[in-house]
């Protein structure tokens, strides 16, 4: 029982911000939500909150990576054929595109720590422009897919995989043709590849959407004056997303790539 | 030693305090726009007893339709819709939230010393994500209902039934974020808003418990959402993930589908658990026996209930390998369940027990409990499992758990609480005798059908061999004296909300932090922010505490004057 009072002591110090807020915290900022104790308090909670909520996403993307283990163990060679059918030089671009969106992210985060507003909304700016460009070459690849007859479920071909010869992309990474049953598992891929990309879209136009209504906040000064939480947290938001892209970049561009 | 601990203040001086968080904003919006967690505590509570009634008006359907070996009543296309809907109500409507977003959210904040839950537009975003997803399960009833079961089963809910998968698979997914947001809530919430000297290990077992069941809900309900969006869209557009014509594999839904749903029956269950352990100290006036080890039982239980969903697909082709697995994993599971119960037990021992509406419940729980914890034990070993799976042996397990378990938890936390919640007290013979009633029909409904389910009656049938009457017979009745028992409450309920006794700040004598200010709560919960400087469930500090404030209204009658004049004005 001695160890539980040094214990309650300790925590009585470090855990609760309660206590050394009543001193240190004078003014009450106008920010300052009512039932916390201090400023920091405050960031803390914002900021473990967007973490879990990442974690959410995780365990959302991992269903999703979870079919494309099983399947891609299974049916590897319909996912080799499928994964020459992505251009991979759109996939490459769109992946600098969404790395350069998540540096001047990163450099906006600062600029608001710093009180920097004209440099956070040029950075947001920035981070939207980019976003929307990744949309952009997305479009483009989308509708490749769905000129070649590579949507499943709408209107899918099989004749890339049978008869590779007639096929560009297909005949460039020297592919032989599948046999019918395995030809007929690419549509798995381009299902996983539709609800994977099209998942990871979704949350690029949510962000890009929070970004506009934060590019006219920021304008107005709102994140300028000390409390940066909003955009600290939408900062990880869109490093997370940015860093689903690239998993999916390696694991549907990049399947037999290697030398 | 006296027969109740039952203490209220003198009822011909006792006012309701006229600045509480029910009076201090008044207005249909100030409820709609409210960001106070007791006010959307009450706001859940209304819509969740609401669909309670529902759900529960599909199984007096269901029970009916049971009483005769034919299927009679209805066709039997409608007997698979009621009990889908039945069902899909019943866990997401009703279970999942009970607890936590009524109970939990209301004293979980006020039991670590906090002014409110972290997120206040979150917690509110929460209930209208559950209000949107009753919408669409209410829409979906309208519009003709569902036929998969609860379980969505592919490729049957994607392929082979023409009813309203989409309305039903959206209502799920809304309603599956607003647990998540709920959960995120309560594990920053207990994180980051303790009180100061509130220790982890001086936390109540009910915040455990909803912590660990929002540990639940975080990881596993996503996995839910995606896999009914593949679903859906398997459905809608036709993609393959779980088609097999394509290649997909319908075992990777049950897979993906119980990786959420098993733990799912812990987020239900444990937030009861919680429940359990507050009212078997407060009417037994002993420290919950092995505090730190129910505490960490909660954790166990929620790490381990990862590990075990594969258990419920024993019979659809898994490996022999994994089923050795799962197997041993379900039993592994029982172990904190086991520890919690006995620890339980023991908490009685040498306790001062008192019979109390709230530990009559308490009692029917543990019996219930325990016996639909034990038959979990039989279905987890893969032999019995083959045989029963399937039957009302399953059907019979599971309401053990979830209406004997977690409905009898719930009306014991809504009794307990009840005085805080409202101020007034529910009256006292007849909640008992409605606990009494609940017990006896919730028997005489559900225990027949273990025998049934051994007999090899199988589940999800409108028709039976007329062998099986004599039993069913008997569950249709007892389903009818339980109906009382759920109607009873809800009728003495709502009368003491004008008629009942006034309460007092604590009339059981408990230790909770949410017991030691004014009932009805402020709408900021404490005049100033508590420390607390003892342990959980220290009776003795809290007889301490009453010692001292007597013998400063002794010494000084003046200020006893001014305490009382707030009061009474």
């Amino acid at each position: 029982m001695p160890d539980s009072t040094a214990i309650g002591q300790s925590a009585l110090e470090t855990a609760n911000p309660a206590n050394s807020a009543n001193t240190a915290n004078h003014e009450h900022p106008s920010y300052l939500r009512h039932h916390f104790a201090s400023v920091e308090q405050q960031a803390d909670t914002a900021n473990f909150a967007m973490w879990l909520f990442l974690l959410t996403e995780v365990m959302f993307f991992g269903g999703l990576f979870t079919a494309y283990l099983i399947y891609r163990n299974w049916y590897y060679p319909a996912f080799v054929a499928g994964s020459h059918q992505l251009n991979v030089y759109w996939g490459t671009l769109n992946t600098v595109v969404l790395i350069c969106s998540s540096f001047t992210m990163a450099m906006g985060v600062w600029c608001a720590q710093t009180r920097r507003r004209s440099g956070l909304v040029l950075c947001l700016i920035l981070t939207l422009i980019l976003g929307l460009g990744f949309l952009g070459i997305k479009t483009i690849e989308y509708s490749e897919k769905i000129e070649k007859h590579h949507v499943p479920g709408f209107h899918y071909s099989l004749q890339s995989f049978l008869d590779p010869d007639s096929d560009a992309a297909a005949k460039a990474a020297g592919d032989r043709p599948l046999p019918l049953d395995m030809a007929r598992h690419t549509e798995v891929y381009f299902s996983l590849y539709f609800l994977m990309t099209g998942m990871h879209a979704l949350h690029m136009i949510i962000g890009i959407g929070i970004l506009g209504f934060m590019i006219l906040r920021a304008r107005a000064g709102a994140y300028t004056a000390g409390h940066t939480t909003f955009v600290l947290n939408f900062g990880l938001y869109w490093h997370f997303v940015d860093i689903i892209w690239i998993y999916l970049f390696a694991l549907l561009y990049l399947i037999s790539r290697h030398a | 030693m006296s027969d109740t601990i039952v203490s209220l203040p003198d009822q011909s001086t006792a006012r309701i305090p006229k600045d509480n968080f029910l009076t201090r904003e008044n207005g249909l919006l100030s409820w709609l726009l409210t960001g106070d967690h007791k006010r959307i505590a009450i706001l859940y509570l209304i819509s969740i007893t609401f669909f309670f009634f529902i759900g529960g008006a599909l199984a007096g359907l269901i029970r009916l339709e049971l009483l005769t070996p034919q299927a009679d009543l209805m066709a039997t296309d409608t007997y698979n819709k009621v009990f889908s809907m039945h069902g899909i109500i019943m866990i997401f409507l009703f279970l999942v939230p009970s607890v936590p977003a009524t109970l939990g959210n209301f004293f979980m904040p006020m039991m670590i010393g906090a002014k409110d839950l972290a997120l206040p537009r979150i917690n509110l975003l929460s209930w209208y994500l559950y209000v949107i997803g009753g919408i669409l399960v209410v829409y979906t009833m309208v519009n003709g209902g569902v036929d998969t079961g609860w379980t969505f089963t592919t490729p049957l809910s994607t392929h082979y039934v023409n009813t309203n998968v989409v309305t039903t698979g959206l209502a799920v997914f809304v309603a599956g974020f607003s647990s998540v947001f709920t959960g995120l809530n309560f594990i920053v919430t207990i994180h980051k808003m303790r009180a100061p000297g509130m220790t982890w290990f001086r936390m109540p077992l009910f915040v455990w418990s909803n912590y660990a069941a929002s540990i639940l809900m975080v990881l596993g309900t996503p996995v839910l959402a995606i896999t009914i969006v593949l679903v859906l869209l398997e459905r809608t557009t036709g993609i393959g993930v779980f088609d097999p014509a394509k290649g997909g594999d319908p075992l990777l839904f049950q897979h993906l589908f119980w990786f959420y749903s098993h733990p799912a029956v812990y987020i239900m269950i444990l937030p009861g658990m919680g429940v359990i352990s507050e009212t078997i100290s407060t009417f037994s006036r002993k420290r919950v026996f092995g505090y730190t080890a129910v505490a960490f039982s909660s954790v166990a239980i929620a790490v381990f209930s990862f590990f075990v969903w594969a258990h419920h697909m024993f019979i659809m082709g898994i490996s022999n390998y994994s089923t050795l697995v799962f197997s041993l994993m379900t039993m592994l599971v029982a172990v904190p369940s086991a520890i919690k119960i006995f620890n339980w037990t023991f908490t009685l021992y040498k306790g001062s027990i008192t019979f109390e509406t709230p530990m009559l419940y308490t009692f029917g729980f543990m019996g219930l409990f325990t016996i639909g914890g034990l038959t979990g034990v039989f279905l987890g070993t893969s032999g019995t499992d083959i045989h029963l799976t399937e039957t009302y042996f399953i059907v019979a397990h599971f309401h053990f758990v979830m209406v004997g378990g977690m409905l009898m938890a719930f009306l014991a936390g809504i009794h307990f609480w009840w005085p805080k919640m409202t101020g007034r007290m529910y009256p006292e013979k007849i909640s008992q005798l409605a606990a009494l009633v609940t017990f006896i029909g919730f028997n005489f409904t559900f225990f027949p059908q273990f025998i049934l389910g051994v007999l090899g009656m199988p589940r999800r049938y409108a028709a039976y061999p007329p062998e099986f009457q004599v039993l069913n017979v008997f569950s249709t009745a007892g389903a009818t004296i339980l109906g009382v028992g759920y109607l009873l409450p809800v009728l003495y309920l709502t009368w003491s909300l004008k008629y009942g006794a006034i309460a007092g700040d604590n009339p059981w004598q408990a230790t909770g932090l949410e017991w030691q200010t004014q009932s009805p709560p402020l709408t900021e919960n404490f005049k100033e922010i508590p420390v607390m400087d003892h342990e959980a469930y220290d009776y003795e500090w809290l007889e301490n505490q009453q010692q001292a404030e007597r013998n400063r209204a002794g010494q000084n009658p003046e200020r006893q004057k001014e305490m009382e004049a707030p009061s009474a004005g």
